[in-house]
């Protein structure tokens, strides 16, 4: 006869992994998703908090277990200020697969985003496409960015999170002994100083959707795998600016950005996550945007606006010099 | 790998495989233990569902068990489950609504199963156990239903455990779960690790232990019979998942 109190006790002890052999003792639960679970747990090893991701069921080579592992070696080889580090990975007694990162403190951007003024919004959002275009630059498209994968630190920095669904395209230089992947994938050139990749052989099956509704490029919500590259996280990217700009009356250019982030077709958007920053940056700057064709009157109120102090300056000069003409003329 | 292995004493243990595929299968004796095995694990929701929910007396409660089981047996309806419309346990909460209804409206209760035990349940017990829980009618039919086959779930997975326990030859192993993990959450103070290395003569460090490997095979227990009641792999991860207290993906 099992109380309701002995049941629910029962039931969160048996999720509690077993953490025999290893150096870590969990203090609590951070959060539950499909996957897994995430705890806080103390390594009494180094004598430091770390978050400790464990898959919620054991099952040998099952396809949950083996994206909790890429998702560990893709954050172990991505080293960014923006990224998540890895610190360990292993099996547990049970037969569950973990791997531990560092405690990640702070909220998530679709908790703190709303709160903070638009250029302190444009500022993350540039910090998230640096973190994003890091990956892209080692092979790894995200496949799944969105305000609540996006972490705000209590110093402003930015650490985007869970690349469970990530998509690993291998570099060109090692493709040549990688064997035919299931799905190439058609991707956009990229500079010549910059290694091409081409997907590798652990991804997705074609017609898989993996991804969040609102944050899917069009591509990605047919589950067409071999279309999907940097340009689907741009998209998402986009929707993420959209998101970050919802409820504030959005400029032109800004809009146009976003749009052209957002377009349905791969190859109307921006080629990749360094061209989609660049714009914005030259929109923060006052300078004309690459996605936005201004008029003539357009451009002279930017102008202005952007060199508004010397502007006025001149302005004042003329103003007392007419002034001083005028009095030296009586 | 076949699915089921023979048994020293010649009976086929229906190991590995879910109880729901084996109750179809062509073999008369591996349906009828499949059978009894789905059985042991539902009656008692069943039977307490019928009594909070239904509100139906307990004489006919009894039979309606005893009745809906007889007809699950008689009609296949085990064997009629499409794991890909709906969950285990819905298909069962609505064959029995539907099991009721009509019972009622032909008013053949006693006539099918009616004061004939098919089974020896324990409805005695399951009494008890309505009337220290409560009615419970705050909850919803589909959450009093699954929370109660939780209940009996880990009801069964503790008898097991009390069971390997006693065969492996450490019953302080289940003494030391029996007085943390099932008594203290109802007690007025929970006992300290201290406490019950104490009472043992045993090292805290080994309460621990021993803690950890009870709750492991618990664990493990649970996830065994959660699989035989469970039509899919699907099904299994996401009630796994559920009843473990994480979020289906």
């Amino acid at each position: 006869m099992i109380s309701d109190a002995a049941l629910r006790h029962l039931q969160e002890v048996a999720d509690l992994p077993d953490l025999a052999g290893t150096p870590y003792e969990i203090r609590e639960t951070i959060g539950r998703g499909g996957m897994g679970t995430v705890y806080l747990a103390w390594d009494q090893d180094l004598e430091r908090e770390v978050a400790l991701k464990v898959v919620s069921l054991p099952e040998e080579g099952g396809s949950v277990t083996e994206r909790m592992l890429r998702e560990a070696r893709i954050l172990a080889r991505l080293e960014h200020p923006g990224i998540v580090p890895v610190h360990d990975v292993g099996t547990l007694p049970d037969g569950r697969v973990f791997y531990a990162m560092k405690r990640v403190r702070g909220s998530r951007l679709d908790e703190v985003a709303r709160t903070a003024p638009v250029p302190e919004r444009l500022r993350m959002f540039q910090r998230i496409c640096e973190a994003v275009a890091f990956a892209h630059a080692h092979g790894v498209i995200h496949r799944d960015l969105k305000p609540e994968n996006v972490m705000v630190g209590p110093f402003g920095e930015v650490l985007v999170m869970d690349w469970g669904v990530a998509k690993t395209l291998a570099a060109g230089a090692d493709a040549e002994s990688t064997p035919p992947a299931r799905e190439p994938s058609p991707l956009t050139p990229l500079p010549a100083s910059r290694p091409s990749f081409r997907e590798r052989g652990t991804s997705t099956e074609a017609g898989t959707v993996l991804g969040t509704p609102g944050y899917m490029a069009p591509e990605q919500e047919r589950g067409e795998v071999g279309r999907i590259d940097e340009r689907t996280d741009v998209w998402a990217l986009g929707a993420i600016l959209g998101f970050l700009l919802e409820g504030s009356e959005v400029p032109r250019p800004l809009e146009a950005i976003r749009r052209r982030a957002m377009a349905a077709e791969p190859e109307a958007r921006y080629p990749d996550v360094e061209a989609l920053a660049a714009d914005l940056s030259r929109y923060l700057a006052g300078l004309p945007v690459g996605a936005y064709r201004e008029s003539f009157l357009e451009g002279v109120g930017r102008f202005v606006r952007k060199h508004r102090t010397p502007i006025l300056l001149v302005l004042a000069y003329l103003v007392m010099r007419a002034l001083l003409l005028l009095w030296l003329g009586r | 790998m076949p699915d089921h292995q023979p048994e020293p004493g010649g009976r086929f243990p229906l190991t590995r495989r879910s109880m729901i595929a084996a109750s179809g299968d062509a073999d008369p004796e591996v349906r009828q233990r499949a059978w009894e095995a789905l059985v042991t694990s539902y009656w008692r929701p069943v039977y307490k569902y019928l009594r909070v929910q239904w509100r139906v007396e307990r004489e006919e409660a009894e039979d309606l068990t005893q009745g809906f089981f007889v007809q699950a047996l008689e009609k296949g309806m085990f064997e009629r489950y499409d794991p890909a419309r709906a969950r285990f346990r819905t298909f069962l909460r609505t064959c029995l609504d539907s099991h009721v209804t009509n019972e009622r409206k032909a008013a053949r209760r006693l006539k099918r199963g009616g004061g004939q035990a098919v089974m020896s349940l324990d409805f005695g017990g399951a009494e008890e156990e309505i009337a220290r829980h409560g009615a419970s009618q705050e909850l919803g039919l589909e959450e009093y239903f699954h929370r109660e086959l939780v209940r009996a779930l880990f009801g069964l997975a503790v008898e097991e455990l009390r069971r390997r326990c006693e065969d492996s030859g450490k019953p302080v192993r289940f003494a030391l779960f029996d007085r943390y993990d099932l008594q203290g959450p109802d007690a007025p103070e929970r006992p300290t690790y201290a406490e019950l290395a104490a009472e043992h003569g045993i090292p805290a460090t080994q309460v621990t232990n021993e803690l950890a490997a009870a709750r492991r095979e618990l664990r493990k227990i649970v996830l065994e019979k959660l699989r035989d009641l469970t039509g899919s792999e699907g099904e299994f991860r996401s009630e796994a998942r559920h009843i473990l207290g994480v979020d289906p993906g």
